[in-house]
């Protein structure tokens, strides 16, 4: 039943003369939100720009519909498979709709330019990411929220049934991280395959349907959030001791990191003999207040 | 159309286009791009019929025109057809290569300051062709020659030098700008151990002037030209892709290492083939898409804009540079006066741009 579109057969991959993935082997579940974690330099960006073709692996095969994606022509790539890259640039002076229709490269050619299949997927992409306000607007007068939302609608027009995203929430602030995150999760339900290398943990487990743990190359574990995200795998993966509890608005795991504060709490009970918050046991917040 | 099909609410660009379909064939224009383009056309037809008109032996509009479509067997048909039509042509077409050449560059390195003359282009090409004139004691086929060589073994050596992981737009500026002053050390070094009348020709080859450019010289350069405007019909597109970045425009599926060379390479054919026809000249790459692109207001550089703004610069730059001053100069000097200044100013703008 659940089948895999886009499979990464032992691959190698690299820069220059380090290796970074080596015979790393995923499946993308078919229709799966899969967001790939993981410390800095585990080689979870590397692993997406593998799946794109982007990094040319040394080794293994990435396969799409069991065919080596090497040998596929780049626009026919762009077809299936949409990226959202850590940075792009927006040429200057570019509207909204303009950049959004560059989405269209792979399905046009050079004597069809403007088809009215590329307006509609303009059209409907520019809808999608409700940018249409925005649409005759310059790129470069955006807030970092609105112009994400128009990368995201331009990976959109490329129409893509597999979309891979670098970091989409880096930059911005909490409400535009969820209000991304929540359009990604819209984009999922309405059937496209999603793959997101994401920092924040509590994210990651919140949206996706299948977590991909990474750690110097390899795959950790992977599986559904609230199986993979463990105190255990917490500290395997980062070397952080935290304490997972679930999310009192969805019930997914959550991490709070325990850092030093149980010391400092314990130095303050020398002196008060009363350390509530530094037992270390796994509480619902909410409870912990007052 | 029974009404029942509901038409998509139009996407709103921001500014006007024209969208042409027919069968298979589909575009979308942007519409003021395409008015500059239509007005350019009229004023470089314009400066060339002006350019026509002018000279020892003053023509009429209507006699240059009768006497470009034959209609005139007389002196002034062989004036307009043997004496001016070659150089006002050549302005025309190395206007337009040089234009289209800076546009190119400009676009692919994201930097106004990247035109073929500020990377080292133009020095190699002047460089190549002062080793022939010195060396091997000049001609004009094996000048330009010399000058074609140069301006592509300088490209490639600068790419190769700019190369690691692909090429960036400022590295290759820097590493261009670079090369480039070697080779003008070179340069001045030729200059000063040839002999003085070798060394004169060299200077007024070097100075970039229309003069020497007659029908047998301009026919192999308009050839060269056209072979390599041609392709950038097809590039044109992915030139446009890259402009989104490396990682963005390889996800939609550019070829983008091969798609940057093959544009790189037409870019400084352009360049190369101009300054062996003509010499160095200046300016014309670095100005004519700058503002172009401030005409058409659009996103990017459109080619076919900054195009047809560098043949009607180097048409009218020519045009000053042989009636209007007391003698007459290489048009290379009016350039070089006009395009200092607006360099020192593009300087300024950047450095005040960028902390």
């Amino acid at each position: 039943m659940t089948t895999a579109r886009l499979r990464a057969e032992a691959i190698s991959a690299g820069y220059d003369h380090t290796t970074i993935l080596d015979a790393l082997s995923l499946d993308v579940l078919d229709g799966s939100f899969t967001v790939i974690v993981g410390p800095n330099a585990c080689g979870k960006s590397t692993l997406l720009r593998a799946l794109t073709r982007l990094l040319p692996a040394t080794g293994g095969h990435v396969l799409l519909d069991g065919r080596a994606i090497s040998t596929y022509r780049p626009k026919e790539i762009a077809r299936e498979l949409g990226l959202l890259p850590q940075t792009s640039v927006a040429p200057d002076g570019i509207t909204v709709a303009d950049l959004v229709a560059r989405g269209r490269y792979p399905h046009q050619g050079v004597l069809r330019r403007w088809s009215p299949e590329d307006e509609a997927a303009t059209a409907a992409a520019i809808a999608a990411t409700e940018i249409t306000d925005l649409s005759a607007r310059r790129v470069d007068a955006l807030s970092g929220g609105q112009r994400q939302r128009v990368w995201v609608a331009m990976a959109l027009a490329q129409q893509a049934s597999i979309l891979l995203l670098d970091e989409p929430t880096t930059f911005l602030d909490i409400a535009h991280q969820i209000d991304l995150m929540e359009l990604f999760t819209d984009l999922h339900r309405t059937g496209t395959t999603i793959v997101a290398v994401l920092h924040d943990l509590n994210q990651a487990s919140r949206y996706a349907t299948h977590l991909v743990a990474m750690k110097d190359g390899r795959i950790v574990a992977q599986g559904e959030p609230g199986a993979v995200v463990t105190a255990d795998l917490v500290d395997e993966v980062f070397g952080l001791s935290c304490v997972v509890y679930p999310d009192p608005v969805t019930g997914t795991p959550t991490v709070a990191p325990i850092g030093r504060a149980k010391e400092r709490a314990a130095s303050i009970g020398r002196t008060q003999s009363t350390s509530a918050a530094a037992d270390g046991t796994a509480r619902v917040p909410g409870a912990t207040e007052s | 159309m029974t009404g029942t099909r509901t038409r998509p609410e139009p996407i709103d660009f921001g500014a006007a286009h024209v969208v042409m379909r027919r069968g298979s064939l589909s575009a979308r224009l942007h519409l003021r791009t395409l008015v500059v383009c239509l007005a350019l056309t009229v004023a470089v037809a314009v400066a060339a019929i002006v350019a026509l008109c002018l000279g020892d032996l003053p023509l009429s509009p209507a006699e240059v025109v009768a006497g470009l479509f034959g209609a005139d067997d007389g002196l002034s048909g062989t004036v307009v057809r043997e004496w001016r039509l070659p150089r006002t042509t050549a302005a025309v077409l190395f206007g337009l290569a040089l234009g289209v050449s800076g546009a190119v560059l400009q676009t692919l390195t994201a930097n106004p300051l990247a035109s073929p003359d500020v990377v080292g282009i133009s020095s190699g090409s002047y460089t190549g062709g002062l080793i022939v004139i010195v060396l091997l004691g000049g001609g004009f086929a094996a000048t330009a020659t010399g000058a074609l060589i140069g301006g592509l073994a300088t490209a490639a050596a600068v790419y190769l030098l700019a190369y690691r992981r692909g090429v960036q737009g400022f590295r290759l500026i820097i590493v261009g700008i670079g090369v480039g002053a070697m080779l003008a050390a070179l340069s001045t070094y030729l200059l000063l151990r040839a002999r003085v009348e070798v060394a004169m020709t060299a200077t007024a080859w070097g100075a970039g002037s229309l003069t020497p450019v007659g029908w047998p010289q301009l026919v192999p350069a308009a050839v060269v030209i056209v072979a390599a405007l041609f392709p950038l019909v097809v590039l044109s597109r992915p030139l446009q892709q890259l402009e989104l970045g490396d990682d963005a425009s390889h996800a939609l599926g550019v070829t983008v290492e091969r798609s940057r060379l093959a544009l790189l390479v037409c870019a400084v054919a352009l360049t190369a083939v101009v300054t062996a026809a003509a010499g160095p000249i200046a300016f014309v790459s670095l100005a004519a898409p700058q503002i172009a692109r401030r005409l058409t207001g659009g996103a990017g550089i459109s080619l076919a804009a900054a195009g047809l703004l560098g043949a009607l610069l180097l048409t009218v730059s020519d045009t000053v540079a042989q009636h209007a001053l007391p003698v007459p100069f290489p048009v290379g000097v009016i350039t070089v006066v006009i395009g200092g200044c607006y360099l020192v100013w593009l300087l300024v703008r950047e450095a005040r741009r960028t902390p």
